[in-house]
Order: C-alpha cells, then sequence, then structure tokens
C-alpha cells in the first residue's frame, strides 16, 4: 500500500467576518465535505488585508492564497471589499511581473449563504494548486539573494 | 450523624459561593486586569472541545491537546466532552485561577457560536475577556473532512494559529463615550411627529427640523385615508397640536440641516433658520396681515398650485405653529420697497422685514431622519412640477410622460393634487372641480403606475401605496358626484394588507369603478375634453375614453436633498436614493451610521401606518441609546501610531466611516510639531481598511493587529 502521497497543498484563506466566515460556518453546517487544505485567518474586512499578508503567506510556506469577503454592496463596513477589489487589480500584474503564477492566488466574493460556493471554492483551488505543485519561489528568491 | 470540623469546613466551602451570590444578594465581583501579558511571559491555557462526537468522530482531540501542550507559551491543554457547558466554562475558570493563565484558547465551534461565552466566563475569573481566542475545528475543520489524520492536522493547525494569535493579543478595556441624551428629528411629517412625540414622551428632549414653515408634511393636505376612510386632517393635527405644545418638543421649522459633525451620542447639528420675516414670540397668529395682504395671486404649494395664498401667510389653516411667513419674492415691499400693510395692521408689531437667516446649533445624542417623499416628475422639461417656494427649481434627474400632457393640460393632475380637489379645506372646498374650468368632471381616468415599474424612466420599483390611493379616490369621487364614472388604468393591483384588498373589490363592485387593465399611450386634448388613448388587454382591444379630467398616480420619490442630508450623516443611500437601512429584516431602522435612525418614506415607498410603526421603532431605538448613562463600545478599533505617522492621509479618504481625522500636535507655545491622523474611538466601527492602506504602519487595529496575523502565518511552518 506504499502509494505515493498525494501534494497536500497549503492554503491560506483570508476571509472576513461578516461573509465569507459565516459562509464557511454554514458549509460546516451542512456537512459540505473539502479538502482540508485550506487554513482560515479570520479579518474583520477583506479591506483590512494589505497585501504583504499575502506575500507572507508565500514566504511562509504556503502555495495558494485565498482572499474573500462580501459581495459588492453587502460589506458590512459599507465598502471595504471595494478597496480590496481596487488593491487587488493593482496587486495582480505585480505578481506577474514577480513571477507568482496569479492562479495561486484567489479572489472572490461568498456570503454568508454560499456555503456551498465556499466548498467548491475551495475544492477548486485545492485542485488547481496540486496542478501547480508546490510554491518555491520564494526560497529560491532568498536563497538566490543570500 | 456528627458533625466533624472536617465536614463542616467542607460544607461551608461548598455553600461558599452560595452565600456570596445568591444569599446575601452580592456578586462577587472579579476585578478584571487591563494589563497585557507580556508575550515571553505568555502561560496560554489551551481548551479542545470534543463537542460529544461532533468534532471527536473525525478530529483525534486528545493528541491536539498533546501538540497543544507543546506549543510556545502553552502553558496547559484540556480536553472536555462539552466546553460550551458550565463544567467545561467552570474548567476554564479553575485553570484561569490555578495556572494563572494569560490567555485563553478555546478550540471548538464558530467564534460566531461562542466567543461571547468564553470572553464572559474568563472575565468572571479577572482574565481580560480580549485575551480568549478561539480556534474553529468544527464548522472549520470537523464536519467538512472525513479523513482523521488530516483533519488532526488541520485542527493542529488552527490551534496553532489561535496560540501564536492569543500570544500576541491585548488586554482591551472597552470604551465608554459620553451621551447627550436629546434628539433630533429631521422632518416633520407624520413619521417625523410620530418619532418626536414618543420620545418627549418618555422624557427627553426632543429638536423637531422641518423645511417648510409648518409641521404635517403631504398627509396634512390629504383627504381622507384607506382603508377606513378617516379625514386625514382630523386625525394628524392633533397629534401636530401636541408637538407644538409638547414641553419637551423645540420646533425648528422653516428651518434645513446645514452641517452635522460628531458622532453617535455627540452629535453637533448646524440648523439654519431661514428668514421668516416674522417675530415668533410677539405674533399671536391672529390673521390680520394675512388676511389684508394685497399680493394675492401667489400659487399655494400646499395646493400643489390649484389654490393661491398672500404674500404673508399660513400654509394651512391648522399649521402648526400657527404662525404667518412672508414669501420674500412675493413680497411688495420686499422687492419693491413699497405696501407694508402688514406691519400696520398688526397689533402686536410682530413684522421683521430686516429678519435674516441664521444659524442654531443643536446637541443631540441621537437622530432621527424623517424626510419623506416627493412625487415624481411627470413633466415633460426637468424643474419641479408646481411651484415650490422652499424648493426651488432644482433640476430633477428624473422626467417623462410628456404623452400625458402634465404641465400642459390644466386637466391632467397629479395624486397628490386630486387630494387637494376632494379635502374639504382645498382650494374647491372639497368639491370636485375641475382646474381649468370649475366645471365638475363627469368622467375621470385615473392612471396608475406613472413612473413606477417602469425600467425605461429609472424607476424599477413599485411605489406601493398608488393602488390603494387610487382605489380611495375612485371612491370619494363617486361619493361626491353620483353620476361619474371612474375609469382606471393599472397594471396589477397591489393591495396586501389588513382590510386592503377588500377595500379596492369595495370600490369596483360598490362603487362602480371601471378598472381597465392596460396603459394608456397618449392624452390629447380636443376641444376642452381629454382624449385618452390606451389599451384593455383583459379584453385585447384599443380603448379610447373621453375624459373631463385625468389623475395620475405617479411614482414615490426620495424629497429633493435626501441625498445631501444623507452624505451629511454619512448614511448610505441606494440608487433611488432611499436612505438605506442597516439590514433590511433584522435592523430596519438602524443606518450604518451608529445613532442615526430612518423611518417613513425617505427609506422606501410606504403607507401611513408603516411610516408611524417606523418611527415608533426609531423612538424606541433611541430610548434604548438613551437609558443609559454612557455608551460602551467594542475596543476593537484602529489606532494610529501618531509618533510614527507620516500625515500622508490615505487613510483619511479611506475610511468608510470617515472615522480618522486630521489632527496637529503643537507644542506647549502653540507651534506646530506635526501633523498626524487620529482615529475618533466614537466612529471608528474596526473594519481596518485603514491599517492596509498606511504606507508607513502607523496604523493598527486592535484585535486584529499586524503582529497578531503576522504571527498566525508564521505559526503554519
Amino acid at each position: 500500500m506504499n502509494e505515493p502521497q498525494e501534494f497536500q497543498p497549503k492554503i491560506i484563506a483570508y476571509v472576513c467576518n461578516w461573509c465569507t466566515y459565516l459562509g464557511a460556518d454554514l458549509a460546516g453546517t451542512n456537512r459540505l465535505e473539502y479538502p482540508a487544505n485550506v487554513r482560515v485567518i479570520r479579518l474583520p474586512c477583506t479591506g483590512r488585508i494589505d497585501f504583504n499578508l499575502i506575500v507572507k503567506a508565500f514566504e511562509m510556506g504556503g502555495d495558494a492564497v485565498l482572499v474573500s469577503g462580501c459581495h459588492p454592496g453587502d460589506c458590512h463596513y459599507t465598502a471595504g471589499n471595494y478597496h480590496a477589489r481596487r488593491r487587488w487589480m493593482l496587486f495582480r500584474p505585480l505578481l506577474e511581473a514577480f513571477g507568482i503564477e496569479t492562479e495561486r492566488v484567489h479572489f472572490t466574493w461568498i456570503s454568508a449563504a454560499e456555503g456551498r460556493k465556499w466548498q467548491q471554492v475551495v475544492a477548486e483551488l485545492t485542485e488547481t494548486t496540486r496542478k501547480l505543485g508546490p510554491y518555491t519561489g520564494y526560497r529560491e528568491i532568498c536563497e538566490a539573494k543570500g | 450523624m456528627i458533625w466533624s470540623a472536617a465536614i463542616y469546613r467542607r460544607f461551608a466551602a461548598a455553600l461558599r459561593p452560595f452565600v456570596n451570590e445568591e444569599i446575601t444578594g452580592k456578586k462577587k465581583k472579579a476585578v478584571i486586569n487591563h494589563r497585557s501579558p507580556k508575550k515571553n511571559m505568555a502561560r496560554i491555557g489551551v481548551f479542545v472541545c470534543w463537542c460529544g462526537e461532533n468534532i471527536a468522530r473525525t478530529v483525534d482531540v486528545e493528541q491536539v491537546a498533546s501538540a497543544a501542550a507543546e506549543m510556545p507559551g502553552v502553558a496547559c491543554a484540556m480536553t472536555c466532552k462539552y466546553m460550551c457547558s458550565e463544567p467545561g466554562q467552570a474548567a476554564i475558570r479553575h485553570k484561569i485561577a490555578e495556572e494563572h493563565l494569560t490567555g485563553v484558547v478555546v478550540a471548538s465551534c464558530s467564534p460566531h457560536m461562542h466567543l461571547r461565552t468564553f470572553r464572559k466566563a474568563a472575565e468572571k475569573e479577572g482574565l481580560n475577556p480580549y485575551l480568549v481566542e478561539m480556534a474553529n475545528i468544527r464548522e472549520h475543520c470537523s464536519w467538512v473532512h472525513q479523513d482523521r489524520t488530516q483533519a488532526t492536522a488541520k485542527a493542529i493547525d488552527l490551534v496553532a494559529m489561535a496560540v501564536a494569535k492569543t500570544r500576541n493579543d491585548q488586554a482591551l478595556a472597552p470604551i465608554t463615550i459620553p451621551l447627550t441624551r436629546r434628539a433630533m428629528v429631521i422632518g416633520g411629517g407624520v413619521a417625523g411627529i410620530q418619532a418626536a412625540l414618543d420620545i418627549a414622551d418618555a422624557g427627553y428632549q426632543v429638536a423637531l427640523v422641518e423645511r417648510e414653515p409648518s409641521i404635517g408634511g403631504k398627509m396634512a393636505g390629504l383627504s381622507e385615508t384607506f382603508p377606513t376612510l378617516d379625514c386625514s386632517q382630523c386625525i394628524l393635527t392633533p397629534r401636530m397640536v401636541e408637538a407644538g405644545q409638547h414641553p419637551n418638543i423645540t420646533l425648528h421649522t422653516y428651518s434645513e440641516v446645514e452641517s452635522v459633525e460628531g458622532y453617535v451620542g455627540n452629535f453637533r447639528v448646524k440648523v439654519r433658520k431661514k428668514a421668516r420675516y416674522i417675530d415668533m414670540e410677539k405674533c399671536t397668529g391672529c390673521g390680520q396681515c394675512w388676511n389684508h395682504c394685497p399680493a394675492k395671486k401667489n400659487p399655494s404649494a400646499f395646493d400643489y398650485g390649484l389654490g393661491q395664498r398672500t404674500a404673508i401667510y399660513i400654509p394651512f389653516p391648522q399649521a402648526v405653529p400657527a404662525r404667518p411667513v412672508i414669501d420674500a419674492a412675493a413680497c411688495l415691499k420686499l422687492t419693491k420697497g413699497k405696501c407694508g400693510i402688514c406691519a400696520k395692521k398688526c397689533q402686536a408689531g410682530a413684522i421683521r422685514f430686516d429678519d435674516e437667516e441664521r444659524m442654531v446649533t443643536e446637541e443631540v445624542g441621537a437622530i432621527v431622519v424623517a424626510t419623506g417623499y416627493k412625487l415624481y416628475s411627470i413633466e415633460k422639461k426637468t424643474g419641479t412640477a408646481y411651484p415650490l417656494p422652499t424648493a426651488a427649481g432644482t433640476p430633477l434627474p428624473l422626467s417623462g410622460y410628456g404623452e400625458y400632457g402634465y404641465g400642459r393640460y390644466a386637466d391632467v393632475i397629479d395624486s397628490l393634487q386630486f387630494e387637494r380637489l376632494l379635502s374639504a379645506s382645498g382650494p374647491t372646498g372639497g368639491e370636485v372641480r375641475r382646474p381649468s374650468d370649475g366645471q365638475v368632471p363627469k368622467n375621470v381616468v385615473f392612471i396608475s403606475c406613472v413612473g413606477s415599474r417602469d425600467n425605461a424612466k429609472g424607476i424599477a420599483y413599485c411605489s406601493k401605496i398608488c393602488c390603494m390611493y387610487t382605489a380611495k379616490h375612485t371612491m370619494l369621487y363617486k361619493h361626491k358626484v353620483h353620476d361619474g364614472q371612474a375609469h382606471v388604468f393599472y397594471m396589477d393591483i397591489r393591495s396586501g394588507g389588513k382590510n386592503y384588498d377588500e377595500f379596492v373589490r369595495r370600490a369596483i363592485e360598490q362603487d362602480g369603478a371601471h378598472y381597465l387593465r392596460g396603459r394608456v399611450s397618449k392624452i390629447v386634448e380636443q376641444s376642452g375634453r381629454l382624449i385618452v388613448r390606451g389599451v384593455d388587454t383583459l379584453a385585447g382591444e384599443a380603448v379610447t375614453i373621453e375624459a373631463d379630467l385625468v389623475v395620475l398616480a405617479a411614482a414615490m420619490c426620495p424629497s429633493d436633498g435626501a441625498e445631501t442630508l444623507a452624505q451629511k450623516l454619512n448614511v448610505g443611500y441606494d440608487e433611488n436614493g432611499f436612505l438605506s437601512e442597516s439590514h433590511p429584516k433584522l435592523r430596519p431602522v438602524e443606518t450604518n451610521a451608529a445613532g442615526v435612525y430612518v423611518c417613513g418614506a425617505c427609506q422606501g415607498p410606504k403607507d401611513i401606518p408603516e411610516s408611524v410603526a417606523q418611527a415608533t421603532a426609531c423612538a424606541g431605538k433611541t430610548l434604548v441609546m438613551f437609558s443609559r448613562q454612557q455608551l460602551t463600545r467594542e475596543p476593537e478599533i484602529a489606532r494610529v501610531d501618531e509618533t510614527n505617522c507620516a500625515a500622508c492621509f490615505a487613510c483619511v479618504r479611506a475610511c468608510p466611516y470617515t472615522a480618522i481625522e486630521r489632527a496637529e500636535i503643537r507644542d506647549r507655545k502653540g507651534n506646530l510639531v506635526k501633523r498626524t491622523a487620529r482615529v475618533n474611538p466614537g466612529l471608528c466601527m474596526g473594519c481596518g481598511t485603514c491599517v492596509a492602506v498606511c504606507p508607513s504602519k502607523s496604523a493598527d487595529l486592535a484585535g486584529f493587529s499586524e503582529q497578531q496575523i503576522y504571527a498566525m502565518v508564521e505559526s503554519l511552518v
């Protein structure tokens, strides 16, 4: 039974407290199964997410990052998700310039009622990351420097 | 049984908590330590919950606990069948005392479920509640995974993250904010009057601000109300008088809100009192002035242009306050310097031609917005539908239905104008006479949904009350003109509500209103009659009706200036300009601006009973706030490190609550030392948007600090 073990990516999810976190809770309540690769960090709002946090996740060996908040217009804090979206628009080309596959950072909206969407997003992102393989770019950059 | 000393002691010890708390009625109050523990000296207790089988089935909780015991800063780790149960909470409290814990991590369900429970338990033991964190190993782990190894590994990771966060937790104290127990109500229609009276009756001072010279709003101009056909003025004017005479209510009529500063509990509202040219103290409201004023031919805004008034006037006989106002644009003295008859006739010497507008500042703790509605502009050209002296000619974003000839044909009127024709106090004394020649119309066409539910005109919503008042119009018309015939063109009849559908059936079956399902395409005037061309979609044929009068049930829109006011109050509004409530179901009268409540038609189309119910709800919310001596708020809010702040003010622009101010730090001599951003704890809601935009990393969010989040990520290695 010594099958080669499947690659288990490490995915860090930055989610907002009011929509996506509750969406993930709902997935739990409904027993919607998904891969156990995601580690959720609860923040008040996606507007709180500084993109250094995403870089940090990669530095710490994360293979993919999920950012998810309330749908446009539903933000608990009126407009935090719009700030997050604007920042994402700027950050995305920067990722490309760094040579990080943009598929490794997934940006989405999941409401408190969308447990099923949470399940799907996590499953898809895990699958995508499996295909991309472990992320070693950051370590390579550090080693090249040092 | 002989009581040995040992047994007695044990018995007494067992009784002690009851003696302290229940028999003497005095609760032992734990002294909460507000000092933050030192990170390197952390002694964290980890409590892993089985949740019966819910967690333990897929997660090896004992393994999680033993892994947690090895984590840096963890003093003890244990499991419990049900952490949220009394024994579970007692175990936490016991460990806090025994192990001198500086932090607690409960690995169980979602923090939305039980974070408050565990924080309260810790607080009872003297541990600062903000040093308690949760790891969600049920909803986010045991319930969604099947593989025991993977689920256990994930649970350990989640606990490690929570431990890392707890090591960086700061002890926080709830923020207390002073509270001014005085309210402001903006808008003196039926909703505003209701809210003001409810708050005032509870014993608090209310400032009621109304733009027009009298309170009463739209309801004061209505004839009778559906579904009971109560006379509108008969039920409203006693309430108006009550509001006018209430010792706790200060009326600011003919006034508008100029600016709003401050935050919940501490608003400073500047009110612009327009020049009324009357000394309100001296005036007795005797009526000599308006009875002798020679400038008589001015369109009355209260009659929507159907009637006329003098230059010095009261809008309607039951106005509150019963004091006149001079229309500066129509007054001969103020325009040409001649006349002044009113001043000569006034026995009290109350006329003040040199009156000027002035500002009054009101300090209030809560604001109720009840600015109401206006009718959709149905003129072909933009502009107000009828001359309103107070809301002068502001161009309206919406207009249409030029084919109905409103504004061109005198006998095409809107529903509020028809209300005045029906009203006993109206320009025709309650007789239905058409505006063009004063004849009694024998054939009246009512068109519903003019503007409403018409995407092409920019209004997708249903105005909700038009079906009902159109049925009422046909009834009242029939009661006054027995040989007349009412025709109604409708799209659907929406009459949900107590006794509402019965009312519409009565209009059709007893009062013989002729309902036609279909739209009207054009109205043309031919030798004094209006030719209404439409379609009856149920019969499937074109219809032409020769009418004497056409009444358009125009859509309800937010009143002029509602958006500007919303911006001043920092309240959201939708694409139609209606103010947004916090939550459509659970927080229907609160807004996203703390301490600001909405009621009535400014929040969305609604009828009188609903407006009144909402107004009372607003008063209730205000009184809940006023029941406290001061406000306390969750301390998880942003803070700016002022020594490090580079004063770029990116945070000021990003903050959705305008909670960040541009502050100046000055030395003793008053020289400017530096500029900095500063968070107003009364306004900050703790979203953390400022933290993300701050380039110098001076802004941080208590409870979700940079240090904490980074520590959480680092713990995953």
